[in-house]
């Protein structure tokens, strides 16, 4: 504990962090995803349509691209979920479509669904253009808060559908985790910003960035002035481990670093320090820690408090960690976090053991594992507050909908990860099209709200 | 090891895998190279009269299939355009360096005596094994009423072969074109002029593709396109075929075959033996692959027939044609059913499918929550085999011959107006 605490920005040469943080999946050739392409048997009742949440109709996109008709490609993933581009990149696609891939039973290599429907969707955004057509304008007006991928794919549809879109977010740029909480290496070149861009040649979007709810607008405000409000809030809050120590110097959020990092163009502004500890087990804890490395850090030891098949990151993701230099322990629980001088220098835990029942069962022994700095991934959470007395409820802490996405106001809708169900990006977009396809139903049947 | 050698109208080769008449042989350059690598002999590139030929720029045209390169190749090469003295003096110098190797030459001049008596003493002279009327090059050539165009005509082959027995003592093999309604009329006039051997099949008028941006037929030569000869993997099916019609007709009996038409592998050599062919010859696949695929024809076919017990290529030769039989002989009480291994099946739906939209229904899509499982109908099932064929799983999907109750051709069928009026032709 007789650490000196060092963090620092600028500890790799620009040339070596500019490599770091660039596409870690270059895109497959267009040879290579011909010859991918062709792998896939176009299997009837296909079980990788039903494993993606926005069913993308995939075995008639990569016979697409095999054929060489890869405006049709891109057009047929798009048409589900217009968002593939970034879905194509984030995705967990070894626990959904290609996790169902009948290949995998055949020869254990699924066909790369992710890398194909990028090589579709990069060449419409290469192309440029809308493959969509705005229907005539309705006149009707819907506001959407949140502009992350459920937000910004309700939008768009609800475009489509000749309605006018008032898009809310209380950051200063739209695209929500895209923009701000996905690995910097997951979406290169500002893909998060040119595929907002792309979305938005449908028209009838207008974006209000710093716009927060409860501050600057409020639900009944909205309503006042559109015939349907959607909440796409997402998680606005992180958990907090509640940890002895967890307000020293050092010690950060995991997401406000991955939301760091995002922002710096160049990453050699954003401090690290040599040894770091992130405790968590997801995709931030992973995203973190393996940033932390590729910034430069020597030492980073991710501890999770259960077993690796518990982990909410894929198997995939513990491996890129691990082949990332980042130390993985598991059935350990943080006790608390160790300081000297207002820094922290370690983070003391109790080692447990999977117990009968699955849960962890903590035997006493503890050990510390030195650090400077201390990621915080403990968990994302659905900020209720600026929903207060707007009427809307809530279940389980998040936002109650029925089977259509409608809140328990009449005209207000709610997807994505502010409502029950999995935090996918994939998912969100699903909850977005489905509430604009909801909404389009609902106003079309009614006559237009008189205003006040 | 099995015995390999081969002889074929007397002319011997350490195995049965020729290079057929193409660019491959067309110099002696190429032909050392071959026979290094293995190559058991050479047909040579088609010589002509003086003054050569003249060929084009672009001259091939492929058939791409699924990933697969070359799966079907055209071309629109002529003959050798080289001249005669030259190709003769490396045919001579081939020749004396590799006397255990098969060196013949393929031969096409103007259809008129004269000219093939004043070429074939000098071939002869050459020391070479044998000749190989070239009676099938569809394009180009046929226009100036040669290759094809006398292929095509049997009173000219038949005219052809005899002059060319009169005039040479070298064996005599005639290539037949596959540009023709029936093989055996052709080959039967060959077989009357006094032809040694045949060889089939050359390459099949074609138009391998329309290039869509040039609006023209591939290869493209300035903007326009022509008609060619087609071969490779793609022309197998068409050659067994005609390989088997004229092996197992009885006035062809005991001419020996060179089989030719898409021979890629071991296996496919192994195919046309048992289809009739006493040696074989090989082009696209050395065309895309390089001389050593020979290697691996040579050792595959030694391998399978070792491990088949045929000691040598005459045990082999002709062992599927008392099978070959026409449709009328087929027994019509035979049934197989499709059986699919469930623990194999990978669940793609494509045996389903296939019965579904294109078939006979006979295969069941069963849902029980994320559980899929096809099932074969089996009341349903006239055993295609569609479904086998599609399955992308090696033997997961297995036809299993039923009981058969006697035999029943259509000849002898209750539903056949013409029963008992009918012979083999039918």
């Amino acid at each position: 504990m007789d650490q000196t605490p060092d963090i620092a920005a600028t500890r790799l040469p620009g040339d070596v962090l500019a490599r770091n943080f660039a596409d870690a999946h270059p895109p497959l050739t267009a040879n290579q995803a011909i010859i991918e392409a062709e792998r896939c048997y176009f299997c009837h009742d296909a079980p990788c349509i039903e494993a993606c949440p926005t069913g993308i109709d995939i075995p008639s996109f990569i016979h697409k691209i095999a054929s060489g008709n890869l405006r049709g490609s891109a057009r047929t993933i798009l048409e589900s979920n217009i968002l593939g581009g970034s879905c194509a990149r984030v995705c967990p696609t070894e626990i959904l479509c290609e996790g169902k891939c009948v290949r995998n039973t055949q020869d254990a290599r699924p066909i790369q669904i992710g890398a194909l429907q990028r090589h579709a969707t990069d060449w419409q955004m290469a192309h440029g253009g809308q493959p969509f057509a705005r229907a005539a304008a309705t006149g009707r007006r819907v506001a959407v808060v949140g502009a992350g991928p459920a937000g910004l794919a309700c939008a768009h549809r609800l475009a489509m559908h000749g309605h006018d879109v008032d898009v809310y977010d209380a950051r200063p740029k739209a695209g929500g985790l895209n923009e701000y909480g996905v690995a910097a290496y997951k979406l290169a070149d500002d893909f998060a910003q040119r595929e907002i861009d792309f979305l938005l040649e449908i028209g009838g979007i207008v974006l209000h960035p710093d716009h927060c709810l409860g501050r600057d607008i409020t639900v009944p405000s909205l309503r006042e002035d559109h015939d349907a409000v959607v909440l796409t809030l997402g998680h606005a809050g992180v958990r907090s481990p509640g940890l002895a120590g967890q307000d020293l110097a050092g010690v950060v959020s995991a997401v406000d670093f991955i939301a760091t990092l995002r922002a710096s163009p160049t990453k050699a502004d954003v401090p690290v320090g040599r040894r770091v500890v992130v405790i968590g087990g997801g995709n931030t804890a992973v995203d973190a820690a393996v940033q932390a490395r590729r910034l430069g850090a020597d030492e980073v030891t991710m501890v999770y408090r259960r077993g690796a098949d518990h982990m909410s990151a894929t198997t995939v993701e513990q491996e890129w960690a691990q082949t990332n230099g980042v130390t993985i322990r598991h059935w350990a629980a943080p006790t608390d976090i160790r300081g000297a001088d207002g820094s922290v220098t370690g983070v003391a835990f109790t080692q447990g053991a999977p117990g009968a029942d699955g849960r962890p069962v903590y035997d006493g022994l503890s050990f510390t594992v030195a650090a400077d700095m201390v990621l915080l991934a403990v968990g994302q959470v659905f900020v209720a507050d600026p929903l207060e007395g707007s009427g809307v409820s809530l279940a389980g802490g998040r936002i109650l909908v029925d089977g259509a996405g409608r809140t328990t106001v009449p005209g207000v809708y709610a997807g994505g990860d502010c409502t029950p169900g999995p935090d996918l990006t994939v998912s969100a977009v699903r909850d977005g099209r489905d509430i604009a396809e909801q909404i389009h139903a609902d106003l079309m049947s009614h006559p237009p709200l008189q205003k006040a | 090891m099995a015995d390999l050698r081969t002889t074929l109208a007397g002319i011997r080769s350490p195995n049965p895998f020729w290079l057929a008449s193409a660019p491959p042989t067309d110099k002696e350059y190429n032909v050392r190279r071959a026979f290094e690598a293995g190559w058991g002999g050479v047909v040579w590139k088609t010589l002509g009269e003086d003054p050569p030929v003249v060929n084009v720029s672009s001259r091939y045209g492929a058939v791409n299939y699924n990933g697969t390169r070359m799966a079907g190749l055209n071309n629109i090469e002529l003959i050798s355009d080289r001249p005669l003295a030259t190709n003769l003096a490396e045919i001579r110098s081939v020749k004396r360096d590799y006397p255990d190797r098969a060196v013949v030459v393929s031969l096409m001049v103007p259809c008129q005596e004269e000219s093939w008596k004043a070429i074939l003493p000098l071939v002869e002279d050459t020391g070479a094994d044998g000749i190989e009327l070239n009676f099938g090059c569809p394009h180009g050539m046929s226009e100036r009423n040669m290759g094809s165009a006398v292929g095509q005509v049997p009173e000219y082959v038949e005219m052809v072969t005899r002059w060319c027995k009169q005039y040479t003592r070298m064996p005599v093999i005639v290539k037949l074109t596959p540009n023709i309604t029936n093989i055996l009329v052709p080959a039967r006039a060959a077989r009357r002029g006094g032809a040694d051997a045949v060889s089939l099949i050359n390459t099949i008028q074609s138009i391998v593709g329309v290039d869509l941006d040039a609006m023209a037929p591939m290869p493209v030569v300035g903007g326009l396109g022509t008609h060619g000869g087609y071969c490779g993997p793609a022309v197998k099916p068409i050659a067994l075929r005609m390989l088997g019609d004229v092996a197992r007709d009885p006035e062809m009996a005991g001419l020996p075959i060179s089989g030719i038409g898409g021979i890629s592998s071991w296996r496919d050599a192994a195919e046309f033996l048992a289809m009739g062919a006493t040696g074989l010859q090989v082009c696209t696949a050395a065309m895309h692959y390089g001389f050593k695929i020979v290697e691996d024809m040579i050792d595959g076919l030694s391998n399978w027939m070792d491990e088949k017990g045929y000691a040598s290529l005459d045990a082999l030769r002709g062992q599927a044609l008392p099978r070959y039989v026409h449709w009328n002989q087929l027994n019509l009480k035979f049934k197989t059913i499709a059986r699919i291994d469930q623990d194999a099946c990978i669940k793609c739906g494509l045996c389903h499918i296939a019965c579904e939209d294109t078939s006979h229904q006979a295969i069941a899509k069963i849902r029980a929550g994320d559980e899929r499982r096809y099932e074969v109908i089996d009341e349903e099932c006239v055993g295609c085999n569609l479904c086998a064929h599609v399955c992308p799983v090696d033997d997961c999907i297995t036809m299993t011959p039923q009981p058969v109750d006697g035999m029943q051709t259509w000849t002898e069928h209750p539903n056949n107006p013409m029963r008992g009026q009918l012979t083999n032709a039918g």
